[in-house]
């Protein structure tokens, strides 16, 4: 009996998820959106998507390293963050200002805050926000750089004067920032996470559900508006933050509903085209409430 | 009262007791006028003046001042000396005058005003409570330049409208000049002025007398260590 028992207190059984895992499943679910992108505007995505990559890594780097804490770019929370910010940009972006979209996320949004979980608002949703207030015009110069015709700039679909079709719309055949515009590249992304159960389906259903639903109350067309814009891929990828999004399943609900509600408002009412991303902005600021209010009752608690 | 004190009274208002980054007073036009730093100048400037004046005058009134409406005669104060300097600035440089714009008739409920008169000027003599003001002031004029040449320079490429950074090497960022970016330079600037002040205060500085707003506090000398300010 020379080796000693320990007896450690509880949980003795762990599960093989971890922040570094969930992220990589969530780079996976990515792939398909960068494969579209890079498909419909050719080469230069990967170049955006490589250097988001890599100056949020750095900034992280850097960020924990002067506030002289742990270091956490093992966790890939900021090639995560990177790769959303990357996916949420036109393809014409000139690099210096996709770092100061990728600066204003990791640093303002993230670190200053004190890091992963504890951001309370969503580092990429914050850098697309900071960018498109910043650069307007840079941030809407849609270019559409396939194949053989070099540059064509045309309008969006979401634009008064845009040409679309609805299978247009789906398979990405329009301009658009370049990880939103492929409907089936987001959709194969948001079957991978569920059926990998890192993300819970409610928070986008809901979403995109609320949205379409409200709309013909607006008199707007429910399906233009479910498949054009960035709502798809904001409601898989940047909504159901962990971080960012309520914790209970009454919370993640009225979060999502939340969301369709102001960006119907925002879409038929103002005249910006952010208006995905502040809904996931405004919503990530009220969740804190949301969760205060929708603490679930233990199982036999009186009421 | 000593020297070294009287020194003490002018510097406090620059790092330690600064009105913008360390007590969080007058944040309105901090926000509003740094958008260019020939306006966070003129500002300060304004600012300053009405603040050493209100100050002088109330001092020597501390006595004849009833404590029940203390308040009302500060402001009324406060409110002459604020339409002196606004007449001045709109006779002499209306250019300042227009880019201001209410931010300068403003300055009379702004409350570095009201503070320093209840903090200060109405406890103390004449010449501390012009230091006082003038340090404040200066402290203020500080903060505020700092703010406008940092979200100039970012948002214009501009300083004092002088182009330091040409459009052919860098796209203006139009957030730092609108009000979100104004809370983002502020809110670094507050945590730049805790850093600098951290260095030179340690462990046990942390007590009422290193205490910026101790002046003002009731509880001043009884709170204990660690517990919530009141």
């Amino acid at each position: 009996m020379t080796e000693k028992l320990y007896v450690s207190s509880s949980p003795h059984f762990r599960g093989k998820n971890s922040t570094a895992r969930i992220m990589g499943n969530v780079l996976i679910a990515l792939i398909p959106a960068v494969v579209a992108g890079t498909i419909l505007f050719g080469w230069r995505v990967l170049l955006i998507v490589a250097f988001c990559n890599v100056s949020c890594v750095l900034l992280e780097y850097l960020c924990r390293k002067v506030m002289k804490r742990e270091n956490t770019i093992g966790d890939l929370s900021a090639m995560v963050t990177g790769t959303l910010l990357a996916l949420s940009l036109p393809v014409t972006i000139p690099l210096a200002l996709a770092f100061f979209g990728c600066a204003v996320a990791i640093v303002v949004a993230k670190q200053f805050f004190g890091g992963l979980g504890q951001n309370f608002i969503n580092p990429a949703v914050t850098g697309r926000v900071a960018m498109a207030v910043s650069f307007p015009s840079q941030m809407t110069d849609w270019s559409l750089l396939n194949g053989a015709l070099d540059a064509v700039t045309a309008a969006t679909p979401r634009a008064p004067d845009g040409q679309w079709t609805y299978l247009d719309l789906f398979l990405g055949n329009v301009n658009g920032s370049v990880g939103e515009t492929c409907k089936i590249a987001i959709l194969a992304g948001f079957v991978y996470l569920t059926v990998r159960r890192v993300i819970n389906p409610i928070i986008p259903v809901l979403y995109v559900g609320s949205v379409a639903a409200l709309s013909p109350l607006f008199g707007q067309d429910p399906l233009f508006e479910v498949l054009s814009g960035g709502l798809l891929f904001v409601a898989v990828f940047m909504a159901t933050d962990y971080v960012t999004s309520p914790l209970s399943m009454k919370g993640k609900a009225i979060y999502a509903v939340g969301l369709g509600v102001i960006t119907i408002l925002i879409r038929v009412y103002a005249s910006l085209p952010e208006c995905v991303s502040f809904a996931v902005m405004l919503m990530n600021i009220l969740t804190p409430h949301i969760d205060r209010l929708t603490v679930p009752k233990p199982f036999g608690a009186s009421a | 009262m000593a020297k070294t004190s009287l020194t003490h009274e002018f510097t406090k208002g620059i790092l330690k007791e600064n009105p913008v980054l360390c007590l969080l007073l007058g944040t309105c036009p901090t926000l509003a006028v740094t958008t260019s730093a020939s306006n966070a100048v003129g500002m300060g400037v304004a600012a300053t003046l009405v603040l050493a004046s209100s100050n002088a005058v109330i001092s020597l009134l501390r006595k004849a001042i009833p404590d029940s409406v203390r308040i009302p005669a500060y402001i009324t104060v406060i409110a002459g000396f604020v339409t002196i300097v606004q007449l001045l600035i709109k006779a002499y440089l209306p250019a300042v005058d227009e880019s201001l714009g209410i931010f300068l008739p403003l300055i009379v409920v702004n409350c570095i005003m009201l503070g320093r008169a209840e903090m200060f000027a109405n406890k103390n003599s004449i010449l501390p409570s012009i230091l006082d003001g003038l340090g404040m002031g200066v402290g203020f004029t500080a903060a505020l330049l700092c703010m406008g040449i940092v979200r100039e320079l970012f948002g214009t490429g501009n300083v004092f409208g002088n182009t330091l950074l040409p459009e052919s090497i860098f796209t203006p960022i139009t957030i730092f000049i609108l009000p979100a970016g104004g809370f983002f330079v502020f809110g670094m600037l507050i945590a730049l002025a805790n850093r600098l002040q951290k260095g030179r205060l340690r462990g046990k500085d942390f007590g009422c007398e290193n205490c910026a707003m101790a002046s003002a506090c009731q509880k001043s000398g009884n709170c204990k260590e660690g517990a919530e300010a009141v």
